[in-house]
């Protein structure tokens, strides 16, 4: 482990740490914060009692689905609106804007239109992940090193042979970072929707745990929820910097 | 002049999948005549403008404490490289936590009210905020940092002449982000922890599945998310065309 | 100056062959918004030899090289290559290694330098023939596995080189292709050069802005003006085939060398007069 790895698991650690010796101390009261290791004592008993599990499993699918979604439809907009320049220069500014508006308060909308279900909140978790998709997709082919283009006109490739063997590995990296994006957005878009107005899923067992003053509940789903986005999170970052490390970047 | 023309067709093209929309779903979506004349209504009337101020005064605590702090943070992490290296990875995943998931803490801790609603604010806010400025300062090239010192510069006088001018560009970046995401976070704050406020209006047209006031009230949200963005990202280009 | 004009005189002991391989009449070029990058050029390579295009920053040689290669259409004037009109693509049998890094970070060395074959459609064995030759030529057989990423600048240039090679064309268009190399490396790198144009005898074009490459690796050598660029003199060399970067060693070499300075400068003051091109 480095040096710096260390001093950051130092870090996290003693932060921890901290935290349960002033719970147990009673500086923070029970009523507020449980310490640490009783979150983690009841998460693992509340796994091990299966009653969160279909919770957990939808919430799950509800990421998966709005993930793909957002990561394949992030590009290939992405990739049409690169392609025309006159469209990508007008729609530039509300790009940068959107994630300034409360667009999930269009939940109700959704459920009009997809009824009560998986469907609303599926398409704000697709909300909250696409835009972040087309952006870093615009950035990535925006930073395609000219070279490589003028040597695709020197092999005599074709438009969707450049796009497809010169374009898309080139702007790889960027891609990546539109995934870590997307991955976070869903993850945020899908669990706010079930908190705010849902009757299932993670989000929304937490806000009920919350409203029946049941903080062990509470804080184990809590618990879950910051160890998954952190180990999902770490996993692509590693397995991103292996490749990138290998390209140079 | 192409660009403003252009910028108008697309506004003109949204407009009209937005009625096209609204046809296919009268009930789940006003057009955008009925929004407009419901803004108008709503601006009108005595009711409304409380709660605006209500959020505006959340938000302007909100942009405040995470601009100070973000800076703050992401200042003292940058200038030092082992402290910067430690801390990007876990501000960045806290950047990524869903926040939604602490919002029963924040709530323990301050109650229902104007200070949760505050906080709320600051923690979306923050976070990107420093991550930014962090950034920023670790990018004032190190050859910058060596004519200070062939020149002689205090400490002070470094950071007022060299790195606040040379990171200027990158924290008006996290400023942009932040300044939205701060909005959303006491937005969200009052859709469930409060009886006042544009979020709580929000709230209750859903519950009353009043849809124009709905729409009407995210119509004046994204003006001024939109405008503020457009400010902000003018003074963005303008500073990076400066440095670059 | 005896020497010089020997030099000068070099035509007469052309040894590439006289056939014209490419030709430009008249060409220029014109940017969006009124930029001449390229005044009434005119160009004739002999097939086989190998021709230096020299000349101050901002001249319009790089311009020059994208018209001649295909990558750019001239304003006004006629390219051709091996007596055709060029069709607003790159013709067959053209190589072009630019200045900057055109690796594919993605591939390691043996995929970027097969890249174009497989493209191609060429068969298997042929490939790996053609592969190991280039490899060999250009002395990267240990690192073809290797990714871009893990070599010197010069190593990709020479990934870059070995690309353009195995494609066998007739003629190869360089645009300053070590110009991001240390002066050290660059003159190994001529020397390398000169070993491809021997074993492939195409017609090679190098676009240079350093004075001693062009002396040293050239059979004949263009000076361009200041912008609107155009060449206004040529140099024959009169050096034998077989030469390296020791060439500089030769009495000639000096004179060349002061020749192309004496007008050069003329032309670089005049461009530093210009202010930069924007």
């Amino acid at each position: 482990m480095t040096r710096v790895g260390l001093i950051r698991l130092l870090v996290v650690g003693g932060f921890i740490v901290a935290l349960e010796l002033l719970c147990r101390t009673g500086a923070i009261s029970p009523r507020v914060l449980l310490a640490p290791s009783d979150m983690a004592v009841r998460l693992i008993k509340l796994l091990a009692s299966g009653k969160a599990t279909a919770d957990i499993v939808e919430t799950l699918g509800n990421v998966a689905i709005s993930l793909v979604l957002s990561v394949t439809g992030g590009f290939v907009i992405g990739a049409l609106i690169h392609a025309v320049p006159r469209l990508r220069a007008a729609i530039d500014p509300f790009l940068a804007s959107y994630y300034a508006l409360p667009f999930f308060a269009f939940y109700p909308l959704f459920i009009v239109l997809f009824g009560l279900g998986r469907g609303a909140i599926v398409a704000i978790g697709f909300l909250f992940g696409v835009v972040a998709m087309i952006i870093a997709t615009l950035n990535g082919f925006d930073r395609i090193p000219r070279v490589l283009l003028r040597t695709a006109a020197v092999h005599h490739m074709s438009p969707a042979a450049t796009a497809l063997l010169i374009k898309l590995p080139s702007a790889v990296p960027y891609l990546f970072t539109g995934i870590k994006l997307a991955i976070a957005y869903c993850f945020i878009g899908v669990i706010a929707a079930e908190f705010i107005m849902a009757s299932s899923g993670l989000g929304y067992a937490i806000s009920y745990a919350f409203n029946n003053f049941d903080n062990g509940t509470m804080y184990a789903l809590m618990l879950f929820v910051i160890v998954l986005v952190t180990i999902v999170n770490a996993l692509f970052y590693s397995y991103e910097r292996r490749l990138l490390r290998r390209w140079g970047r | 002049m192409k660009r403003a023309l252009d910028t108008l067709l697309l506004m003109l093209a949204g407009l009209a999948i937005w009625q096209v929309m609204h046809l296919a779903a009268p009930f789940a979506l006003t057009s955008p005549a009925g929004t407009a004349a419901r803004t108008w209504q709503m601006l009108a009337s005595t009711t409304f403008w409380p709660h605006a101020a209500e959020t505006a005064k959340a938000f302007g605590w909100a942009l405040l404490l995470a601009v100070v702090g973000g800076l703050a943070l992401g200042f003292s992490l940058g200038l030092n490289r082992t402290s910067a290296e430690v801390a990007e990875p876990i501000l960045v995943s806290v950047y990524s936590l869903p926040k939604v998931t602490l919002y029963p803490l924040i709530l323990l801790v301050f109650g229902l009210g104007v200070p949760a609603k505050i906080a709320f604010g600051t923690l979306h806010g923050i976070i990107p905020i420093a991550i930014f400025a962090m950034n920023a300062v670790r990018n004032v090239a190190g050859v910058h940092f060596k004519t200070a010192r062939v020149m002689r510069l205090s400490r002070r006088q470094t950071l007022l002449t060299i790195v606040i001018p040379g990171a200027l560009p990158e924290i008006v970046s996290g400023l942009r982000i932040g300044f939205s995401l701060t909005l959303l976070g006491v937005l969200i704050g009052e859709m469930f922890a409060s009886q006042r406020g544009l979020g709580y209006l929000i709230m209750n047209a859903i519950g009353l599945h009043d849809v124009p006031t709905i729409m009407a009230t995210i119509l004046l949200l994204a003006i001024v998310a939109v405008s503020a963005s457009a400010l902000l990202l003018w003074l963005d280009r303008r500073l990076h065309h400066r440095v670059a | 100056m005896s020497t010089a004009a020997r030099a000068i005189d070099g035509a007469a002991r052309d040894t590439t062959g006289s056939d014209l391989h490419a030709e430009m009449r008249a060409v220029t070029r014109v940017y969006p918004g009124g930029i001449h990058a390229l005044a009434a050029t005119d160009l004739r390579l002999r097939r086989g030899e190998f021709y230096s295009v020299i000349g101050p920053s901002g001249c319009g040689k790089s311009t020059l090289l994208d018209v001649l290669a295909g990558l750019s259409a001239p304003t006004s004037g006629e390219i051709l290559f091996e007596g055709r009109p060029l069709d607003g693509r790159v013709p067959e049998g053209v190589g072009v290694v630019f200045q900057e890094d055109a690796s594919f970070a993605w591939l390691n060395v043996a995929d970027n330098i097969v890249f174009g074959l497989r493209r191609d459609g060429v068969d298997a064995s042929e490939i790996a023939r053609r592969l190991d030759d280039a490899l060999r030529l250009m002395g990267l057989v240990d690192f073809a596995k290797a990714y871009p990423a893990q070599l010197s600048g010069g190593m990709r240039q020479r990934v870059c080189i070995a690309r353009t090679l195995v494609m066998q064309p007739r003629m190869i268009l360089l645009d300053e292709p070590f110009g991001a190399l240390d002066a050290q490396t660059r003159l190994i790198m001529g020397d390398e050069l000169l070993k491809v144009w021997r074993a492939t005898g195409a017609t090679v074009l190098l676009i240079t802005h350093a004075l001693d490459e062009a002396a040293m690796l050239s059979d004949r050598i263009g000076l361009m003006s200041a912008r609107p660029g155009r060449i206004i003199e040529e140099l024959a060399t009169g050096w034998p085939r077989e030469r390296d970067s020791r060439i500089a060693a030769d009495p000639a070499f000096g004179a060349i060398t002061a020749r192309l300075w004496s007008v050069l400068r003329e032309e670089s003051l005049k461009t530093m007069r210009q202010g930069k091109p924007s």
